[in-house]
């Protein structure tokens, strides 16, 4: 009960934050047809378009919101990744049968174990936001990566605000 | 039907564990060299006046002809013979101590080379005519069982006197470490100090694109000789650490999909984990005795430091801050341990005692401080300090006296040298992500890049071989 009514008040802020600034895409595709059939309708169902249960289901219907970007040495939620959290705990609650993966990554700029543990950290804080809004922890993994796994490959602070992050990865 | 459960351990023992440990064949275990007693007269004692002027012997030229033989015979260790060995092996030994800028040496591919029954009774006369000041002689042996056997020496050339000799038998696979034992005797008496040059270093060999890194365990001795690889490279290997007897290495793999620290078997090539638990294990160091580890590990995203017995127990936990508490290098005599935590809002350096009481911040001269390093002589401590560039530093046991011994832009993770007067790091290019590993003097001089087959990272020094 205490847990419903705290997610209730998260939900509304982060609501509306998202609402002023981008997406989520208004249009979710539909929960997948009822299991057992699966495989034999499949042809029919969604001929074109990612299949559910798919990263490139979860990007066309999150956006960008799949991944949440961090301050420097900083794992804390702001009103941006609450944003895109909420985006991604809204496909969570529609695709239950899904589970996945948060990614937690740091920039070339810090000493390779703190980065471990910092990236630990940051996967740590976007795991538990999206908990407070009711997506089950046993549906989610988390790895930290350090500063090995960089996206963007410059030696600059553009390049390394967008390292800086916890990707939401499904696992197949 | 014991012939099928023999047959079914077989199998189990054989197939699978270690393809899916992402390991190498092993290299076999370190072998001791054997001390031999060689002719000669008997040396003098302590060299004449002290020596803790640095520029009373950095300068000292050294002559370093070619090792005799006793017979041209032919060794495993050099095709064309044990001649052309005792070549090689004064070529290594000049190599040793030119790149560590200590000395000025000359080596023997100018040099004129002594008869073998020159070795105990030098031709004086030849060599101060050349300027020398000391004289390095020494033979090689081949023994019937193949075994090799070198002995070294060391003349004062305007004294006319021997400073010392020593003798060892090796393996003709192991005729380097005959060189790098006759350089640390050379060192040793010549400067005071502990010896260096027969040690290994554990290092992450990398290649291929700065955003999809193959990183592969390797080793390689202090010299950048020898290089072995000891995992594949299908996971990624970060932050090795040799054990005080060489006989294991700790590193963190990928291997199972998480970061987890690994105990690897030299001997066995085998691994095991440090710790049964799902979370994450980063951060592996031995206690200076190699009774115990120190590792650290995450737990809903707080990192502290624990210490487990090296051979299985249970984990005692050191650090309990919300923050991220992360390394640890214990001080020689294993009573302190120096480490890292970001519990006052950056990365900084605190010292606790080993059971992880009394903690206490003593890095306060600016900047950050990360990855601290107990020096072996225990009264220092290498970190490497946060202050816009990345850069290698030393202090005292209380934070004092900080001293920067690098520019790079991004210079990383100091480790000793068994006697604690050099440090080797890694540096990170800016842009493109390639590493190498450097290494630089406790005075900030004789700054130097490290021969490896491929980039290299992580670098950890162990201790003088046995």
């Amino acid at each position: 009960m205490k847990t419903k009514l705290a997610t209730a008040l998260m939900l509304a802020p982060a609501l509306a934050l998202g609402a002023c600034s981008k997406k989520p895409p208004a249009d979710i595709p539909p929960p997948p047809q009822t299991s057992g059939t699966g495989e034999q309708t499949g042809p029919q169902v969604q001929p074109m378009g990612p299949q559910v249960g798919t990263q490139a289901h979860f990007v066309a219907a999150v956006g960008s919101s799949t991944t949440i970007y961090f301050d420097t040495d900083r794992y804390n939620i702001d009103a941006q990744d609450a944003a895109a959290l909420q985006a991604q705990a809204q496909y969570f609650a529609r695709y239950p049968q899904i589970t996945f993966t948060i990614e937690g990554h740091a920039d070339e700029r810090g000493t390779r174990e703190y980065n471990l543990a910092l990236g630990e950290k940051r996967a740590n804080a976007a795991k538990n936001y999206l908990v407070s809004l009711g997506v089950d922890p046993a549906r989610i993994s988390v790895i930290s990566y350090g500063k090995e796994r960089p996206v963007a490959l410059g030696s600059n602070e553009t390049a390394w605000a967008q390292n800086r992050r916890a990707a939401s990865v499904i696992i197949n | 039907m014991m012939r099928m459960l023999a047959l079914l351990v077989c199998v189990a023992l054989g197939a699978g564990p270690l393809a899916a440990q992402d390991l190498g064949a092993p290299i076999g275990e370190d072998q001791a060299v054997e001390r031999v007693p060689v002719e000669g007269e008997e040396a003098d004692g302590p060299l004449r006046g002290t020596v803790t002027d640095e520029s009373a012997w950095s300068d000292i030229g050294i002559a370093i002809p070619a090792f005799a033989t006793d017979r041209d015979r032919p060794t495993p260790a050099n095709e064309a013979g044990t001649g052309a060995l005792g070549r090689e092996i004064a070529r290594v030994i000049t190599a040793n101590l030119r790149n560590n800028g200590l000395f000025k040496p000359v080596g023997p591919d100018s040099l004129p080379q002594p008869a073998f029954a020159q070795i105990p009774a030098p031709a004086y006369a030849t060599w101060s005519g050349r300027g020398a000041e000391m004289l390095v002689h020494g033979y090689v042996r081949a023994r019937e069982d193949g075994r090799l056997v070198v002995g070294c020496y060391l003349y004062d050339v305007a004294l006319q006197q021997q400073l010392v000799r020593e003798g060892w038998v090796v393996a003709p696979g192991d005729w380097r470490r005959a060189a790098h034992k006759c350089s640390d005797l050379i060192f040793s008496r010549l400067t005071g100090e502990s010896p260096f040059f027969d040690s290994r270093i554990a290092y992450i060999a990398e290649t291929g694109p700065k955003d999809r890194r193959v990183k592969r365990l390797a080793i390689m001795d202090s010299d950048g000789a020898n290089h072995r690889f000891l995992t594949l490279g299908s996971a990624t290997a970060l932050t090795p650490r040799f054990s005080p007897d060489y006989s294991r290495i700790l590193y963190l793999s990928y291997v199972d999909g998480n970061p987890r620290i690994y105990v690897y078997d030299i001997g066995t090539g085998r691994q095991t984990l440090v710790t049964e638990s799902r979370n994450p294990t980063i951060a592996p160091r031995w206690s200076p005795d190699g009774r115990y580890i120190l590792y650290s590990m995450s737990v809903g995203g707080n990192t502290d430091i624990y210490r487990v017995p090296a051979n299985g127990g249970a984990s005692v936990r050191l650090t309990d801050s919300p923050g991220i508490d992360i390394g640890g290098s214990y001080s020689p005599d294993g009573t302190k341990i120096v480490f890292e935590s970001d519990r006052s809002g950056s990365q900084q350096c605190y010292v606790m005692d080993a059971d992880g009481s009394n903690q206490r911040r003593i890095s306060f001269s600016g900047g950050r401080c990360a990855t601290p390093e107990w020096s072996p002589r225990g009264d220092q401590i290498a970190f490497t300090r946060i202050a816009g560039d990345f850069n290698i530093a030393v202090m005292n046991t209380s934070g004092g006296n900080v001293r920067v011994l690098t520019r790079g832009w991004q210079d990383e993770a100091p480790t000793w040298a068994p006697n604690g007067r050099i440090i080797q790091f890694f540096r990170t290019e800016k842009n493109s992500g390639r590493t190498s590993i450097w290494q630089v003097d406790l005075t900030g001089q004789n700054e130097r890049r490290l021969p490896t087959p491929v980039d290299g990272s992580d670098p950890a020094w162990g201790p003088i071989r046995p």
